[in-house]
């Protein structure tokens, strides 16, 4: 079966050791994460985990079921690119000397679309947000003209295309299911 | 305590220790509401445990101090999450001051217990004790059921707090019994009533739902023949006409040979273990399979169903057994005959009823099934003994294998008996266990000495690690690497602990040793030397088709 880039989103509640319950499931099988991004998410209490990964769907699908299995869990699901718009964001350093001797620097911005985020007499701090594929040609690029001194790549951050976040939805329904079965006893 | 005796709970398996002492202290005054059983190892706790929550239905409390207590009743934990046991484990902690500083007996029991439980949650604040046990009990007891961890720290279990509990009946994040899908119901209904060659594979979820009753209306309606799994034995009657017998690797002739060759094959609470599918490849390829099961991660993890059907057994049996047109299938039914003739006089005849010879496993097991009018709870072992008592124990009624079936863990006989028999003290037990087992958790006799637990114990002494044997000689050239070995007299050991038992060394003592073991309701030991070159069959080759079954001649 083909191996492609999965993208896992993850809700859970903002208890202690949830990371590490979503890594062991992970090891057990000998899958790498490739990136991992975890922040509170739009509602209150709850983290939003995204983690992406190769793997064919079969096993990919078999993650996600253990993954929403654990009692803390709210919600996991897994995209590919196409279902998603997702960005990542790198931050380059750069020694002000030889990038000022390479001439103008305005080329570059505007080539990447590149913010500079910090600059002082021995260096400059670089910001750009993108795709996995153009942050890295941007790092070639810089490499083999001034030289990078640091390069820090972030996780994936990622966005459904559909128009609300499913989960308000489901917890709405988890919670009215409940008040149901409240008033049934 | 208070949250404990809120739920319910009477039993306690337990070890004390420094970083629990406040709470046995505290249990100290609780000794009319609560029995704490003290085992003689942490190990043996856990077992005993899921001993009394296999039998029972109840959820099974074991209490334990930190560090090395911890680390023992690992492989409990891990047993009870293989075979989903409800389970609550606390284990003491260090002060939350000193968590992380390598403090003694100080070791991270939630992040070592988090791959083999439900749910493992460190209290700091004594203001946590009630919702965090209110919310273990929940856990382990709902949906799939499975161990929980509660690691106690010293200073929450010191601090003094207004005590107030309400149980939990919901968590927002965790949805126990999935809701029936009526359309998933129709389409498994369909594929049954359109089939010709029905098979049903009962597993333990039957057990644990208590379906027992809507599974043999299902089975009745539908003329359905049905095999069990190792965990699900005792889920119908032995004598239950459309019980067909035991699956997987060491199950019976007759529903290894069906399971390749019926048209529908209908899955309820079982999980497609390897050791009753062997080859996936191979296995029910010619079927149409329908998997009822309450674990959506279950669903497609081992073989993808034709139709799933999500939902606990006893809301999805019902459902299903009124879409269905009540049919006949005696042909089919009859079908399985041949092979259980095969298997009779191949295997059975001379490994229950053998004539001549040493005596053998299957005839001390058919014999004290048959001496305690099938009624008896039996505990297993792991290995030949196992499998054997599985296959020739006899079951009247529901809960009465208790065994380690996922983890396979040797040593689980003596302390899991020990809890079926508090579990389930009107009824009796027995339990089968190999030399090598035995003394892999030997010394419970102290427990049940001490508590005068009255499990019947039976030694099958083969003086070997029996089924490595049997696997060095099938499939390692007959080189016995270590498995040969020098007992103890388990006679005087046993007297030593003042528990009576009987050595039977030829067959015709053992009818009356028998007799003698069962004369009443006190702990006994039996010890029955058996041929030493046993071997279970019929067997399915590890990963092999489960047609290519092995019948030994």
């Amino acid at each position: 079966m083909e191996t492609k880039l999965y993208t896992i989103t993850v809700f859970s509640e903002n208890t202690v050791g949830l990371l590490g319950q979503i890594t062991i499931i992970f090891t057990r099988r000998s899958i790498n994460i490739e990136t991992l991004s975890v922040s509170p998410s739009a509602l209150k209490g709850i983290h939003k985990f995204t983690i992406t990964l190769f793997a064919t769907e079969d096993v990919v699908s078999k993650v996600v079921k253990q993954i929403d299995k654990r009692v803390d869990i709210l919600k996991a699901y897994y995209n590919t690119d196409e279902d998603l718009v997702f960005q990542e964001i790198a931050l380059y350093k750069v020694a002000t000397e030889k990038l000022l001797a390479q001439g103008s620097i305005e080329e570059l911005i505007r080539k990447y679309h590149i913010r500079i985020l910090e600059m002082n007499n021995d260096f400059v701090v670089l910001q750009k947000a993108g795709h996995y594929n153009e942050t890295q040609q941007m790092f070639e690029e810089l490499r083999d003209s001034v030289g990078v001194l640091q390069f820090i790549r972030s996780g994936r951050v990622a966005i459904t295309r559909s128009k609300v976040e499913r989960l308000s939805d489901m917890l709405e329904t988890i919670q009215e299911q409940y008040e149901k079965s409240k008033i049934a006893e | 305590m208070q949250a404990l005796v809120a739920e319910g709970v009477d039993t306690i398996f337990g070890y004390p220790g420094g970083a629990i002492m406040p709470t046995f202290d505290a249990l100290f005054d609780y000794d009319k509401q609560i029995n704490h059983i003290l085992t003689r190892h942490e190990q043996g706790a856990t077992h005993a445990a899921q001993g009394y929550a296999r039998v029972s239905g109840k959820v099974g409390v074991c209490l334990v101090t930190s560090g090395p207590a911890a680390t023992n009743a690992i492989t409990g934990i891990a047993d009870a999450m293989l075979d989903s046991t409800p389970m609550v484990v606390v284990t003491g902690q260090v002060g939350s001051a000193l968590l992380g500083t390598d403090a003694f007996q100080e070791i991270d029991v939630v992040g070592v217990s988090q791959p083999i439980t439900k749910w493992s949650y460190q209290i700091r604040r004594a203001e946590d004790i009630a919702w965090a046990v209110a919310r273990a009990f929940y856990i382990a007891r709902s949906g799939r059921p499975g161990p929980v961890v509660l690691d106690f720290a010293k200073n929450a279990q010191v601090q003094e707090v207004v005590f107030d509990y309400k149980p939990c009946t919901f968590i927002r994040s965790y949805l126990p019994i999935p809701e029936v899908q009526p359309e998933q119901i129709e389409a498994a209904a369909a594929l049954i009533n359109g089939a010709k060659k029905p098979f049903a594979l009962v597993g333990q979820g039957v057990v644990l739902a208590n379906a027992e009753k809507e599974l043999k209306e299902f089975l009745e309606k539908g003329n359905i023949p049905a095999a069990w799994t190792l965990l699900g034995a005792s889920a119908m009657p032995s004598d239950f006409p459309l019980n067909k017998g035991f699956l997987g690797m060491h199950g019976n002739v007759a529903p290894n040979m069906k399971t390749n060759e019926c048209d529908v094959l209908i899955a309820i609470g079982m999980r497609f273990d390897d050791r009753v599918t062997g080859d996936l490849k191979t296995y029910a390829k010619q079927a149409k399979i329908i998997h009822l099961d309450i674990d959506a991660a279950e669903i497609g993890k081992n073989v993808i169903p034709d139709a799933p059907v999500l939902g606990s057994a006893k809301d999805t049996l019902p459902a299903l057994t009124a879409k269905l047109n009540p049919a006949k299938h005696d042909e089919w039914i009859a079908s399985f005959e041949e092979f259980e003739k095969l298997e009779y006089e191949k295997v059975i005849q001379r490994e229950v009823h053998p004539e001549s010879g040493e005596m053998t496993m299957g005839e001390v097991i058919h014999k004290v099934s048959e001496a305690t009018l099938n009624n008896a709870v039996i505990v297993t072992d792991v290995g030949q003994n196992q499998m054997m008592a599985a296959r020739y124990s006899r079951y009247s009624q529901t809960r009465s294998l208790v065994t380690s079936g996922g983890l396979g863990t040797m040593g689980f006989g003596i302390p899991a008996a020990m809890g079926a028999k508090m579990g389930a003290p009107e009824r009796t037990v027995c339990m089968f266990s190999g030399d090598g087992g035995f003394q892999m958790t030997i010394q419970e006799l102290g427990t049940i000495m001490q508590e005068q637990i009255g499990v019947k114990m039976i030694i099958l002494n083969n003086h070997f690690l029996g089924m490595v044997r049997q696997w060095q000689e099938m499939f390692f050239e007959e080189r016995y690497s270590f498995t040969e070995m020098q007992n103890p007299d388990f006679i005087a050991i046993a007297k030593a602990y003042r528990i009576e038992g009987t050595e039977v060394h030829k067959r015709d003592e053992l009818d009356a040793a028998i007799a003698d073991m069962l004369k009443d309701d006190k702990p006994y030991l039996l010890v029955v030397n058996v041929e030493k070159k046993g071997m279970v069959f019929p067997m399915v080759p590890a990963g092999a088709c489960v047609t290519n079954i092995l019948l030994g001649d």
